[in-house]
This record gives C-alpha cells, structure tokens and sequence, in this order.
C-alpha cells in the first residue's frame, strides 16, 4: 500500500522501537523503590495464583479435626506444616490464602475485561454514530453515576442468587460506565482530527475507522483505567464477599475469608489478618502501578 | 440560574424514573417471589393466597402502574419477613444512617481539607510527600479491612472502644473513621490537585503584590476559588462512595440503619423491603446530587448571572 513512499527499513535503524527486554528495563530504571516493590509484589502474587496448586502445601478444602485453631509460626501450639496456622474445621489459612487470591484475580480479570468490552464498545458507538445513539448512551451513563453501584449488585445477588456466574455478571458490568465516558470523550476529539478526516475521504467504512485508526489511538487512557478498575473490582468481590452475599462457602475468596473469620476474631485473629493482608498487597500493587501508568501516559501530571 | 435549576431536576427526575423502572423489572423478571421466599412446602392454595395477597397476580401493566403509584399515596407494601409496612421499616433506619453520614463527613472534612491545604502549600517539601502518601495509602485500604484491624486492636487487644451498637459517642469512633478512611484520602487529593491548580493562577501573584497576608492569600483568595472544585467533587463522589461504604460499615457494626438493613433484606430475600430501600437511598443520592450541583451553579457566577 502506501509502504512504497516510506523508507525501507534497515535503513532506519534509529527510528525502529527498542526490542521488549530493552523497553521493560528503561521501564524499570524509570521506577522509584515503591513502585518497584509494587512491580514485584504484583508479579509474585500473579505467579502464586496461576500456580496455586503447586505452591499450596494443603488441599484449601481439606480439614483436619486435630489440627483446628492452630496459630502460625512462632507461636505456641503452632503445628508443623501449617505456617499460617489453621481455622475453625482445621484448613491451613496459608493454601486458602493462595486459593483465595486465584479466585479473586481470576474475577478481578474476567470482570475488568468485561467491562472494558462493554464500555467501552458502547463508548465507541456513542462517539462515532453521536446524535441520538449518543443521547441514549449518554443517560444510560448518568444514570449509572446517580446510583450507587452497590445498590445493584445488592439486588442482583438477592435476585439470581449468590453464584460464581452472577458474581463475574455483576462485576463486569460494574465500572462499565467509565469506559463509556473515556472512549466516548476520546473518540469526538479524534473525530475532529484531520487524518479521520483522510481515512474517510479514501473510503474507508465506520467499522474500519473505528477499529483501526480510532482504537489504536485510545489504548493508553483504556489501560490506565483497565489497571485502575481492577482495584475496585477486587474492593467490589471481597465487600460482597466479605458480607456473605458474594462467592459461596466452601470455595473461598479472600473477602469471605475475613468475612468468616471475622467471628474468631478474639481467639485466632490470624484466620482474618492473613486474608486481610492479602487484600491489602492486591490493592496496594494494583493501585501504585495504575497510578505509575497514568503518570507515564499523561505528560501533563508529570510535574505533580 | 432558573434553567439551570430546572434542568437538574428534569434530570434528576429522569434518573428517579430510570431507576424505578430498572428495580421494578428486577425484581419481577425474576419470577413469583413468593416462590424464593416461602420455598417448598407450601400448597398451590396457600400460594395463590399468597400471591394475590401482595398483588403479584395482576398483570405486569397493571403492577407497574401501581408500582408507580405508591410514590404518589406512599404505600409501598409489606415486609415478607416482618409483615409491616416498608415505609414504617425503612424509616426506623433513616435517623441512625444519617447520625454515622454526617459524622462520617463532618470527620472527612475536617481532615481532608487542612491536610490538602497544606500538601498544596508544602508540594515541594518533605510534608507535602508525607500526606500524598498517606492519601494513597488511605486510598487502598478497604473500609472493611480497616474496620476489622480497628476492632482487632482497639476492642479485642486494648478494650478501649465497644463492636456494637449505636448508643455512646465512643460507638461512634470507630465507625465513623473506617467510613472516612477513603472519603479522607480521596478528599484531601482532590483538595490538593484544586489548589494546586488555583495556586498558580495569576491572581495570587497580585493578591500577593498588593501585600496582603499569607493566610488571605491561601484562604481568601485560593480556597475559595477551589472551594467550586470541591464542592462538585463532594457530590459527585461523596454521595456514592458514602452510600457504598454505610452498607459495609453498618453490617460490621451492627448499625440499625439502612445499610445494616439492605444486606439483611438481600440475604432474606425480602424484595419490597430491599425494592422501598434501595430506592429510598437512590432518591438520597440523587437529591444530594441536585442540591450540590445547583450550589455549584450558584458559586459559579458565569452560570448565576449568564442566560444558561
């Protein structure tokens, strides 16, 4: 296509992008300590969640009537192989946790990248076709805002029913409504821009616009809230969960973990101090790198 | 001024009405509820009883159209669990819910605002980092996180505070902090970032040059002119965030208000209960947002005077 008037490459050694390896190292050279330590934390809890069943050193099901209330290390009473000690019906805390955080992230991501496609494709619709498409979409947005989003998701749990697939319902369309708004607002200032302009006038068509010039011109914002959003998702879950309205026992997540050791608080704090620190480290990583990508995608706050 | 006004509320009764309409398809589309609530062991007379009862037998118009209704006469139905009106329900919890809210931002501004003040002033130095990070820190911390270390530590380690109930000023300490904790932190950002943006304004250098004091300068001349700033992002953002949090807060705490209530309602099932309080809160939010948006549109006197 248009290849031909651009100069070949070999000859351009100096314009081509920087292999990955040489990206993600000026990236982490860039990094302060924080946001290095948040870089490695994200990546240790990934690794432990996609290989939970290799790191766990228990079944997150298993129980053991001997071994029930156990404190972790460094205690007394502390049992051997159970270094986060055990709950009320003798689970090792340390397998549930690891458990716990797969589940969590696995519907931290589900939901994120459902809301993102909805949004966001709704976003896209309104900033593309405006007018009365846009009117709609728009209100639908507004209304979204005036209403708690935890109202909803109140009563959707009590109308489905507390399951796994309402839970990844409820949290994909949760945030939807962002999206919307970033695209929507990106896309009507990029519809303005000359090179659209240039794209139509060669004949392309609305779908062809949209996907490839328009999309790729809004990936930074998208995943600056992507990484953002995740961190509200995993609040949402764990709330949820947390009041015993979200994921079902047995199968745990982090939020029901505390939820339900929350009622051996006096005796074995640990059954709720090892999730609850686990909720911290997701949403402490989650949070510095959402905040580290938005400095890097917008120069404006670089000052700040 | 007057249009705008009437904007807002063409609006606000918009997002009511969309509201309603969603919660009424909710929790019909579901099918009988009486189905979810009594279960099995009924027999098929008892259930009709039953149905007809709460109206559940006409047609979906008709339960629509009465649905609606009841905002005009105020009859909202009965509980399924308690068997008494919704409304009288519902109000029982408003007073309590209101006491922690106002107590909860009362705390949040007191806070917030002196400390993004200062972290504006200071951006530079190492108190301005300080409080930055103290925000971020806040920011990440689920309130119901907080709420549990508070209790490990203040009620179970040093017995200074009680868990539960709403009788004292001391049950209000922790409550009211674990609902702040992320109002705080996001408050006192954004007080930063709107001082920050009044501060290098060219006003305040000649609010400087004519040799008032420092602290008019700040207050007088920055505040107020980032106050407009505030004031938006404390509907936009508190009205939700506080809701949200009051449902957590209050379960934790066993707060007889509407938060406490809407978590029992959902796992019981009891949908008028659920519909009138979700609703109820719905209506709050909305109406906050309208009185803070028109408040805004009377600080900012490009709207107050203009034609639109």
């Amino acid at each position: 296509m248009s290849d031909a008037i651009l100069p070949r490459q070999g000859k351009t050694a100096h314009l081509t992008r920087p292999g990955l390896a040489a990206r993600l190292l000026s990236v982490w050279r860039d990094a302060n300590w924080i946001q290095r330590i948040a870089l490695l934390v994200a990546v240790l809890l990934v690794i432990a969640a996609i290989f939970a069943p290799l790191i766990a050193p228990h079944e997150p099901t298993a129980q053991s009537l001997i071994a029930r209330l156990r404190p972790p290390v460094g205690f007394d009473r502390f049992k051997a192989g159970y270094l986060l000690g055990t709950d009320e019906l003798g689970r090792d805390v340390l397998s549930r946790c690891i458990y716990g955080l797969q589940l969590t992230l696995t519907l931290a991501m589900l939901g994120a990248c459902i809301g993102l496609a909805l949004g966001g494709s709704l976003g896209l619709a309104a900033g593309i076709f405006g007018g009365v498409a846009d009117d709609i979409i728009m209100g639908m947005v507004d209304s979204q805002i005036a209403i708690p989003f935890t109202l909803i998701a109140l009563l959707m749990l009590a109308i489905f029913g507390s399951s796994i697939e309402v839970m990844v319902l409820i949290l994909g369309v949760y945030g939807w409504e962002q999206y919307a708004r970033i695209v929507r607002g990106e896309v009507r200032k990029l519809m303005q821009m000359p090179f659209i302009e240039a794209a139509r006038a060669a004949g392309a068509t609305g779908y062809r616009i949209a996907f490839r010039h328009v999309l790729p011109n809004i990936v930074s914002p998208l995943v600056v809230q992507f990484t953002l959003s995740i961190s509200n998702i995993v609040l949402l879950e764990s709330t949820l969960s947390f009041l015993g309205i979200g994921v079902q026992p047995p199968t745990a997540t982090l939020g029901s973990m505390v939820g339900i050791g929350r009622d051996y608080m006096p005796t074995a704090p640990w059954i709720v101090v090892a999730p609850a620190v686990m909720i911290l480290l997701v949403t402490f990583a989650v949070q510095i790198l959402g905040d580290w990508l938005r400095d890097r995608a917008d120069v404006r706050l670089r000052d700040r | 001024m007057l249009a705008h006004v009437a904007r807002t509320l063409v609006k606000s009764a918009v997002t009511l009405f969309v509201i309603a309409t969603l919660v009424f398809l909710a929790t019909r589309l579901s099918g009988n509820p009486i189905d979810f609530v009594i279960g099995e062991g009924i027999t098929q007379e008892d259930r009709e009883l039953l149905t007809s009862y709460y109206g559940l037998d006409a047609s979906a118009w008709t339960q629509y159209l009465r649905f609606l209704g009841s905002f005009l006469d105020g009859q909202f139905g009965l509980s399924f669990v308690e068997r008494r009106p919704v409304s009288e329900i519902v109000a029982e919890r408003v007073w309590p819910s209101l006491q922690l809210l106002m107590s909860g931002i009362g705390f949040t501004l007191l806070v917030s605002i002196p400390l993004g003040i200062i972290a504006a002033i200071y951006r530079k130095s190492w108190i301005g980092s300080a409080i930055l990070t103290f925000a971020f820190i806040g920011y990440a911390v689920p309130n119901f996180v907080l709420a549990i270390f508070m209790v490990l530590v203040f009620s179970f380690t040093l017995n200074w505070l009680p868990v539960v109930g709403s009788s004292t000023p001391w049950h209000f300490i922790m409550p009211t902090i674990a609902l702040s904790g992320i109002l705080v932190a996001a408050m006192t950002r954004f007080t930063r970032n709107a001082m920050l943006d009044v501060l290098s304004q060219d006003y305040m250098r000649t609010a400087r040059a004519k040799g008032l004091p420092e602290h008019v300068v700040i207050l007088k001349h920055g505040f107020r002119n980032a106050s407009i700033t505030i004031l938006s992002v404390l509907g936009l953002q508190i009205a939700g965030l506080a809701a949200a949090g009051n449902v957590v807060i209050e379960a934790i705490f066993s707060w007889p208000g509407i938060g406490d209530l809407l978590v029992t309602a959902a796992i019981q099932r009891d949908y008028p209960v659920l519909q009138f309080a979700v609703l109820a809160v719905a209506f709050a939010v909305v109406l906050v947002n309208a009185v803070i948006d028109t408040a805004y549109a009377y600080a900012d006197p490009r709207i107050r005077l203009g034609a639109a």
